[in-house]
């Protein structure tokens, strides 16, 4: 399995410590309610398809990351760094020019069954 | 025998080897197989549970019969296949599973008892009674039982792994294959072609095809001659592909040493390469099945393709007298093959009526064979004909073709299905099932070998197009173009004796319509209830087979049957390979302090701590264990001086503006308050508000800190900082680097240290100057350093820093000079028993499932400001009377000696877990106060200080009577480290 | 009084050859990491550029004579071979000179050898002259830089100096066996 870090390129997955969930990184506020913070920490989703979690770039640049990834065919839609991720109402977007497309993996359109 | 003038083989290069400990001799291109063949050996080896006799069946990676052990003592590999295994001076083989000769085996009785060991027999037999499964029936049958063993012994042979990348990866380098690779790399492509093979060509070495007006295997070296010269293609030879994962890698298994004789002790035995292709084209040809008659398994009874195989590539003749059995023309060739080398074709049996073949032999169209006879070799096949009259024909061969099943099994390692083709009676592939993989030739169920150069040509030009290179032109050469024309036909029906499919482990065709009977009807539960398919070969043999008669017999067509999930490795990959490079260093890497060496040459042992090695203590002559050196080390530091390398310690510099503010979100306590020149110690939570981390952090200037971690938890604490910085304050002006390595740190504490640091230092200290918790720069022997005031030992103590290149030379003279102040070096033993008698935790206390409030710092979780894990530490359960809390322990009867580890209970109590009331973490023998001590954790432990426990130790049987006390043992008001 | 004794990360451990690759130890270098402040770092570049140098981008790095400039990570440069002048209060500033064994790894088989070890795509195309990666040699955390056609720079922790030098003495002599087979 490879992974494209934003800064350092296509890496094996090898350097990378996965960490779970993107929510992770919604922090609620200090005063928010028991609930939101048992939320926070123990609560997860587990979809079959597109889901984004968070890698860590540990044998590399020491980046966090958010990967797009589909986990019913495992292909890796996205990735881009956790500081590009900016707090909008309700849902979270990225800065433009800190989004890395995964370059047409092996396959992406290709292989025979084209989309 | 060979027959003069055929093969590829170099007959001028003659080489000796040992097989079942005769020797033998072949050529220069044999493989074991190819050349025991030749030299007349029929027998390789014996079946798995009925020890029948088994001979070579094929000629490639997918034989199942003749397996073989190669090598001696801890060197032996078993399970190696003959048709893979080239010959070397040198090499020894062994035939397998067979006692005590290959010739005479004993266990063959199990063979008479045949009709008790159906499929299922070990499940139904051994389930009663259920403690005899593990004592004395699985015993019993591993010894039986089980193809070749293993040494047991650990093999110190090298083995190696490797990365490859490129634009274009051939899986195979047989016509398709060869055209694919050709088409790619002319126009500019990086090509990577692997074969399992010794010899690229595939099939054209195995085949009389010619190519282009030329023999295929002289068409196929000026391929290889062409491409072999072009800087963007590499050939890897003795390379099975054996996985497709994700984002197009590949795992590869490259046989480097294993047909080298006397190969120097640094060439790996094999190599697993992880291959990243941007694309890859699987050509990996296609198996030829059998087809399942009573006693089909004697050694002598081959596929119709290895027998002309043999003939084509290495020049030997399986048989005198051969009897080709098919459903299809590809038996025909055999026949074809042979009588133009003058083999004698005793008969050719096709179950086809409207066979049409002419020839110099026999031809029985619309007949079967029924029947064999030999023991140890086939003498006599028995046919019926389509009126079923029964005769014998005298044969020591019978070449038998039931059709070609493409290997595939790379394109489905992503979980895809193939799809069934009747017109040619196989599966194939759908196209896509591995992203980015194209496949061609037989593996994409085209046989002629004119369809594989044209597929592997336009998979080339595919790729070409995919990537973005401008094709260059290749011509597509002229070849044998014959049509499919085949029977679908899996067994011969109405068997008077066991008709084989799985010939590794001893499956039937009974065996298989007993699991659709007993309603094991899916493929997969057929498949783990009769164990067909879980040999070595994993089904490449005799899965189709199987379930197109698992199709039948269940009334389900062989498409709605459907296949088992195709998983890596595609060919057995030996787990020394996979773990190549984990051994030793290569598992772990050590990391060494700058005083390593010194402390190896003072005779301590060295522990590991993390990745680091660090030492347990310094032994002196006249001390007999551990714990004299260890006394005396403790006492050295309560009265005198000692020397310790902390330079394990995790240090991170932080500095920016924001620096104080972000070590007041990752600590509990604050520290923006801290002042340059001062020193503060801090407990690090998790958001679960459980105890990550502590230590202590420096101001070293305005916005400039620095932190120490423990020296297990340094890579965490580096990742968690990191984390919350870029997630929560990526805005705030700070940054962080590791400075671990950077320095070298020794604590220097006891009464004396300060005069041992006044004696390197350039400019002395004393207390008041550089009072406790204090930090700054000195100058020490010409050099910078960093002087820190704190203490893990309770002891007045310093801990000082030097560029690591001068750490060896200052650990060397600090020791010497605390030894001439009557005290010297001290280890982690001594460091552990300081710290138990002053009550400081490590993470034995700190383990991830205590809170601040367990351990008694509660009050460090500050109430003025945020931090990470303070919302959560709050939550209820997380403290009060029900948690259990740090303690001290000390048994009444202060000889009695404490285990970590030890479970805590009521005095009166039964020793039982519900009513387990803690543990012990930590334990010691305190030469400071004449007393085992230990800390632990108690339930609402603060509260019964001053009563009794029963400590247990269930695993060590010992039972203390101990007394709860404060964790804090010795010098509570912390005097000593302050003086 | 007496000074202190350098050692150097590698002391005892190299060089090692084989026939056609040499890994050796680089002499000692001056090393600060170099991390520019929020809103400095045309400041950082300017400052580096006085020095010949420049800000490296992600993967690549910047020499002038013996002084060079190595991207090392998100927002983090190492300066190598100078002094950090003109710096101080614009970035964050380390001293990482003894943090680091350095090493130079060079010869027809170079590129093998770190195959052996390194799940990078180092093809010349992928990894040319100058490029900088943060890379894992073996289970080692390293900073590999690609000098020239056949030669490498590799800087892993000091306390791994030893293992560093074993995995990559062997991954040599096992290219030097394959080559005489
Ligand atoms: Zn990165």
């Amino acid at each position: 399995m490879r992974l494209t870090c934003p800064l350092c390129g296509d890496r094996d997955r090898r350097e990378f410590h996965y960490y779970g969930a993107e929510v992770y990184a919604d922090r609620p506020d200090a005063g928010a309610a028991l609930d939101a913070w048992d939320d926070y920490l123990h609560l997860r989703d587990n979809p079959a398809g597109e889901t984004r979690d968070l890698w860590y770039h540990e044998i590399g640049c020491s980046a966090w990351i958010v990967v797009t990834r589909d986990t019913v065919s495992h292909r890796i839609l996205q990735t881009a760094l956790l500081t590009a991720r900016q707090r909008q109402v309700g849902k979270f977007v990225y800065q433009e020019g800190d989004l890395r497309e995964v370059p047409a993996k092996p396959g992406a359109a290709t292989g025979g069954e084209r989309p | 025998m060979r027959i003069a003038g055929k093969g590829l083989v170099d007959g001028s290069a003659t080489i000796g080897f040992r097989f079942d400990g005769r020797d033998y001799t072949g050529f220069a291109g044999d493989t074991l197989a190819s050349a025991l063949l030749a030299s007349g050996v029929r027998l390789f080896g014996r079946s798995f549970k009925y020890h029948r006799p088994r001979g070579v069946m094929t000629t490639g990676a997918e034989e199942p019969n003749a397996l073989v052990t190669v090598g001696r003592g801890a060197r032996a590999v078993p399970n190696v296949r003959a048709t893979v295994q080239e010959i070397h001076g040198g090499l020894e083989a062994r035939g397998q599973n067979a006692w005590p000769s290959l010739g005479l085996d004993l266990m063959a009785v199990n063979d008479l008892f045949a009709p008790f060991f159906g499929a299922g027999f070990y499940y139904k037999t051994f389930m009663w009674p259920r403690a005899f499964w593990e004592r004395l029936y699985e015993p019993l049958i591993r010894r039986a039982a089980g193809l070749g063993a293993l040494s047991g012994r650990s093999n110190d042979e090298a083995y190696e792994k490797a990365w490859a990348f490129c634009d274009l990866l051939v899986i195979g380098a047989g016509p398709a294959g060869l055209m694919a690779a050709l088409g790619a790399a002319r126009a500019g492509a990086e090509v990577i072609l692997a074969d399992e093979d010794s010899r690229m060509g595939g099939r054209l070495l195995l085949e009389s095809h010619e190519v282009a007006g030329r023999a295929g295997a002289d068409w196929a070296g000026a391929v290889l001659a062409e491409l072999g010269a072009m800087a963007n293609v590499r050939l890897m030879t003795r390379t099975t592909v054996t996985g497709a994962y994700d984002g197009g890698t590949y795992g590869a298994l490259e046989r480097v040493g294993l047909h080298v004789a006397n190969p120097s002790e640094d060439l790996p035995r094999e190599c697993f390469w992880r291959i990243v292709a941007r694309r890859a084209v699987l050509a990996g040809g296609a198996h030829e099945r059998q087809i399942a008659f009573a006693n089909n398994d004697r050694p002598g009874i081959m596929t119709a393709g290895a027998v002309r195989g043999y003939l084509n590539r290495w020049g030997v003749a399986a048989g005198r007298s051969v009897t080709v059995f098919a459903n299809n023309d590809d038996g025909h060739r055999t026949a074809r093959d042979l009588v133009a080398a003058g083999v004698r074709i005793a008969a050719l049996v096709d179950v086809r009526e409207d066979v049409a073949m002419a020839g110099d032999f026999p031809v029985h169209a619309g007949a079967r064979v029924i029947d064999t006879v030999g023991r140890q070799s086939l003498r006599e096949v028995v046919i019926a004909d389509r009126e079923g009259r029964v005769s014998r024909i005298a044969s020591d061969c019978l070449a038998v073709s039931g059709g070609w099943n493409p290997a595939l099994h790379l394109a489905c390692h992503m979980n895809g299905r193939p799809v069934w083709r009747e017109d040619i009676a196989a599966f194939v592939p759908k196209p896509g099932m591995v992203p980015g993989m194209r496949v061609a030739g037989a593996a994409n169920g085209a046989f002629s070998t004119q369809a594989c150069l044209a597929e592997g040509l336009a998979a080339a030009a595919a790729v070409l197009d995919d990537l973005g290179f401008k094709a260059a032109p290749v011509d597509l050469p002229e070849a044998e173009d014959g049509a499919v024309r085949i029977r679908a036909y899996w067994e011969v029906p109405g068997a008077t004796h066991r008709a084989w499919l799985d010939f590794a482990n001893d499956v039937t065709t009974k065996d298989v319509r007993l699991a659709a009977q007993e309603n094991f009807a899916s493929v997969e539960h057929m498949k783990r209830y009769t164990t067909l398919g879980m040999a070595p070969d994993q089904g490449k043999n005799s899965s189709v087979t199987a379930l197109a008669i698992l199709a039948e017999t269940t009334g389900r067509g062989i498409a709605e049957t459907g296949t088992t999930t195709f998983r890596p490795p595609y060919v057995p990959v030996s787990i020394a390979a996979l773990g190549a490079g984990g051994q030793g260093r290569g598992f772990a890497p050590k990391r060494l302090t700058t005083s390593d060496r010194a402390a190896r040459e003072r005779g301590a042992p060295m522990i590991e701590a993390g990745l680091w090695y660090r030492p347990s203590y310094f032994p002196r002559p006249g001390e007999a264990t551990w714990r004299e050196a260890c006394d005396r080390e403790v006492a050295m530091v309560r009265d005198r001086v000692g020397v310790c390398d902390v330079s394990t310690l995790g240090k991170i510099d932080i500095q920016g503006p924001d620096a104080g503010r972000f070590l007041d979100l990752v600590y509990s306590n604050t520290f923006s308050t801290l002042k340059p020149g001062r020193v503060r110690y801090g407990l690090m939570l998790r958001e679960d508000g459980m105890v990550m981390d502590d230590g202590t952090t420096a101001c070293l200037g305005p916005g400039h800190y620095l932190m120490t971690t423990t020296t297990a938890a340094a890579g965490q604490v580096m990742r968690h900082l990191d984390f919350v910085q870029q997630a929560h304050c990526h805005d705030w002006d700070l940054r962080m680097i590791s400075v671990t390595e950077a320095w070298a740190q020794f604590a220097v504490a006891g009464p004396l240290a300060r005069d041992l640091l006044n004696s390197v230092l350039a400019e002395p200290i004393d207390g008041a100057a550089f009072p406790f918790l204090a930090c700054g720069e000195v100058r020490l022997m010409g050099v910078a350093a960093r002087l820190f005031r704190i203490s893990f030992s309770g002891e007045l103590g310093f801990e000082v820093a030097v560029p690591a290149r001068y750490g060896a030379a200052l650990w060397r003279d600090l020791v010497a000079r605390a030894e001439s102040l009557g005290g010297g070096a001290y280890g982690m033993e001594a460091l552990n028993v300081l710290r138990i008698e002053k009550g400081f935790v490590t993470h034995a206390e700190i383990h991830g499932r205590v809170t601040a409030f367990d351990i008694g710092l509660q009050a460090m979780v500050s109430g003025k400001k945020d931090c990470i894990g303070k919302a959560a530490s709050t939550r209820p359960g997380l403290s009060g009377p029900e948690r259990e809390q740090l303690v001290g322990l000390r048994p009444v009867a202060a000889d009695r000696a404490i285990a970590a580890g030890a479970h805590l209970f009521d005095e009166a109590a039964e020793a039982v877990s519900a009513n387990d009331r803690g543990y012990v973490t930590s334990a010691c023998w305190s030469p400071t106060l004449g007393s085992h001590l230990a800390l632990g954790f108690l339930r609402d432990g603060r509260a019964r200080i001053g009563t009794r426990v029963r400590l247990v130790d269930h695993l060590r049987k010992a039972e203390v009577l101990c007394e709860v006390t404060d964790p804090v043992f010795f010098d509570p008001e912390g005097g000593r480290a302050r003086g | 009084m007496a000074s202190l004794i350098e050692t150097t990360a590698c002391e005892g451990l190299l060089p090692v050859a084989t026939q056609d690759v040499t890994l050796g130890e680089l002499p000692f270098a001056c090393i600060t990491s170099v991390a520019p402040f929020d809103g400095r770092q045309d400041a950082v570049a300017a400052a580096l550029k006085a020095m010949g140098l420049g800000w490296p981008g992600p993967g690549q790095s910047v020499r002038a004579g013996d002084a060079a400039c190595f991207w090392a990570g998100r927002d983090q440069a190492f300066l190598i071979g100078a002094a950090p002048e003109g710096l101080a209060g614009i970035a964050a500033l380390t001293d990482q000179s003894d943090g680091w064994a350095r090493m130079h790894l060079e010869g027809p088989g170079a590129e093998a050898v770190l195959a052996r070890l390194i799940a990078l795509d180092l093809r010349p195309a992928a990894f040319p002259e100058g490029a900088v990666a943060r890379t894992g040699l073996g289970h080692m955390m390293a900073v590999l830089l690609r000098e020239g056609p056949q030669s490498f720079q590799i800087m892993v922790f000091r306390s791994m100096a030893g293992t560093a030098v074993h995995n990559l003495h062997q991954a040599m002599r096992a290219i030097a066996a394959r080559a005489a087979v």
